[in-house]
């Protein structure tokens, strides 16, 4: 019941004429964003950052703006999924198998809707499963002192790696990486400058928008311009779309395997480090096994579109359940949404819930919004979005890297982030050809300085006692799950990826 | 191979960290863990993920050819440049020309790459600068 007051408060705080604004922009944006190549979620959110700062728009209406983008991008990657066989995004990967099938077959529009629709269903829910189970993790997380949280990021850590590399040396490279870059700068407990080498501009600490556009968008950039040669551009393929409806019998064959993939999505989107990719292959490879008796699935059969859709929206509301909760992304989107409430100066995790409500259930409220806007968007005004495909990346390209350019110089107005931005482009580059994971370098950048000051915390309180990190049994069982979630991938994790990756190579964004 | 130099780059790089972190000055007023000592773990990391990968490497990647190589370098040092000159020449101007240069490497003619210049230039500006009141880099000629 309190649940529901607090939601119809949030709906109160969403439902102004801003914020619905905001929401729609971020819908439209997100769903282009998604369905372009090139251009997952998670960098599109990191362009639309430092915008959304430098615009001066508050906590609440920001969160909204980046928020409806990471749903729409979700949404968006099935459309050049299912037209033109090239996923918009990772997560849309699976959509691929039957999508295009079904297109080829002349049923693009109803792959489309029923794509959807599904979406639609998956983040519904995921949006209900977020709202019931975030304020119970809560409840959990208010036992916690720094012994646990520091025990809880190393779980974010090591289990991270488990998906986004088949790899895990790598992976843990990453993360060292990324914490080390966060060390740089001005200690926070005893003000003495760490790793700056005397460079004034680094007292502050390494910007990290400054690192997640750099690491995303710019090396985005950089694979593009290696790549042009073999580039198989989207022109020259028209597809006729056809019926904008799915058949009803269509729908009501499809609505059992919407309800079990929303499911194991969500589920998928909770649990650390695992996120959507995860969570559309699971739903998918759980259908085939459950219902795919006539071996249509791959053939074009309209389950196998709504099984990856369904599962890959309910993962990207899952994954908002750890970072909202307790401060730990659960994927490469949601890790960089928490720089957004970080740069806000909003610490996400329990307090969040006690202190800022209006910011949570005012969030939780534009996602109910934001699906809605969704679902009107995608249906009947799915032929704009099929015709921004067509925009080559020749122009595109150069696009994302000026607006992130923008986006950077607005928020310092000094060259020397540029330099720095440019510097971490290169280094996504090399480190995208090595299959060095990104998302763990960008965590730990995120969370490096959390993580000391909790160990520093709890060591100081015990006496500089070491042995209370793994004092209380919570402790103890975060840390037990860390080393699990760490060392399982390196029995399982190559057979999952050979399924998920169907050759595709550039497989370092996860999300 | 490629991983191989990889990891022996990542473990100077640790060896490097934990010098670096060596030589951080302590303050009197310091805590029990002081300043050091996490990043004495993360070059531990570090150190041993890089021997790993050292040791058990990869597949190797697929490198780019020669050419490709130096186009990316080409295209990072002309976004120096304009990070350099943006403050000098403007916004507008700037932007332009990096514009222009990234889409003619990326497969434009002379004439489409200058267009998709001057638009994302001009298209950035309006939008965000005369519409959203975002202030951009102000050259000479005042924009």
């Amino acid at each position: 019941m309190e649940t529901l007051s607090s939601l119809a408060d949030g709906f109160a705080i969403a439902l102004t004429w801003q914020n619905i604004g905001l929401a729609l922009l971020g819908c439209f944006l997100g769903t282009i964003m998604g369905a372009l190549p090139g251009l997952g979620p998670s960098n599109g959110v990191a362009i639309l950052i430092p915008l959304a700062f430098t615009l001066g728009l508050a906590a609440t209406p920001s969160l909204i703006l980046l928020t409806s983008v990471y749903y729409g991008a979700m949404y968006g990657g099935r459309i050049s999924s299912i037209l033109l066989n090239i996923p918009g995004d990772e997560p849309a990967m699976m959509t691929c198998l039957d999508g295009y099938p079904m297109a080829k077959k002349g049923m693009a529009g109803e792959a489309l809707s029923l794509s959807g629709i599904s979406s639609f269903v998956g983040a519904f829910f995921a949006t209900w499963g977020l709202i019931l189970l975030a304020p119970q993790l809560v409840k959990i997380a208010l036992l916690f002192g720094p012994a646990e949280y520091f025990a809880l990021f190393a779980l974010a850590f090591m289990t991270l790696g488990g998906v986004s590399s088949t790899n895990q040396a790598k992976s843990a490279f990453a993360a060292a990486l990324g914490l080390g870059f966060a060390m740089i700068g001005v200690d926070t407990q005893t003000g003495v400058p760490r790793f700056t080498f005397g460079e004034v501009h680094l007292y502050d600490g390494l910007d990290f928008l400054v690192a997640i556009v750099g690491l995303f968008a710019l090396s985005e950039v950089f694979i593009f311009l290696e790549n042009r040669h073999g580039e198989a551009s989207a022109k020259g393929k028209t597809i006729v779309i056809g019926r904008l409806t799915p058949p009803l019998s269509m729908l009501k064959a499809c609505t059992p395997t919407m309800l079990r993939s929303s499911f194991v999505g969500f589920i998928a989107g909770v649990l650390p480090g695992a996120g959507a990719s995860l969570g559309s292959f699971l739903s998918y490879s759980l259908e085939k096994r459950m219902v795919d008796k006539d071996g249509t699935f791959g053939t074009g059969d309209p389950r196998g579109v709504a099984a990856p859709e369904a599962g890959n929206n309910a993962a990207a509301g899952g994954a908002l359940v750890p970072m909202l909760a307790l401060g730990v992304p659960g994927s490469g989107t949601t890790a960089v949404l928490l720089a957004v409430l970080l740069s806000l100066n909003i610490t996400p995790g329990p307090l969040l819930f006690a202190n800022n409500p209006d910011v949570v259930w005012g969030l939780i409220a534009a996602l109910f919004i934001a699906n809605f806007m969704l679902l009107a968007l995608n249906i009947p005004m799915v032929g704009i979005f099929t015709r921004l495909l067509l925009v080559p990346p020749r122009v595109l390209m150069p696009i994302v890297a000026m607006v992130s350019f923008v986006g950077i110089y607005g928020i310092s107005g000094s060259s020397f982030d540029l330099l720095v931005m440019i510097g971490f482009g290169l280094l996504g580059w090399v480190l995208r050809k090595f299959d060095v994971p990104l998302v763990p370098i960008i965590l730990g950048t995120l969370l490096g300085n959390a993580m000391e000051n909790n160990l520093r915390r709890a060591i100081t309180i015990d006496n500089g006692n070491w042995w209370t990190l793994i004092d209380s049994p919570l402790a103890i069982g975060l840390w037990v799950v860390a080393i699990i979630g760490f060392i399982l991938p390196l029995f399982f994790a190559r057979k999952v990826k050979s399924g998920m990756q169907r050759g595709d190579a550039e497989g370092s964004i996860k999300d | 191979m490629s991983d191989r130099i990889f990891g022996v780059f990542g473990v100077l790089l640790a060896i490097g960290f934990a010098i670096a972190a060596s030589l951080i000055q302590e303050s009197f007023l310091s805590d029990a863990v002081g300043p050091k000592a996490f990043p004495y773990i993360i070059a531990a990391i570090l150190g041993l993920s890089s021997a790993v990968i050292a040791l058990r490497p990869d597949p190797e990647p697929i490198w780019p050819p020669l050419g490709q190589l130096i186009e990316i370098l080409a295209a990072a040092v002309v976004m120096i440049l304009y990070a350099q000159l943006l403050p000098v020449a403007g916004f507008v101007i700037a932007t332009a020309f990096a514009a222009a240069y990234l889409s003619w490497r990326l497969g434009s003619t002379i004439l489409g790459a200058c267009l998709t210049g001057v638009g994302t230039s001009v298209g950035i500006y309006v939008v965000f600068h005369l519409v959203l009141g975002l202030s951009l880099a102000r050259g000479p000629l005042g924009f």
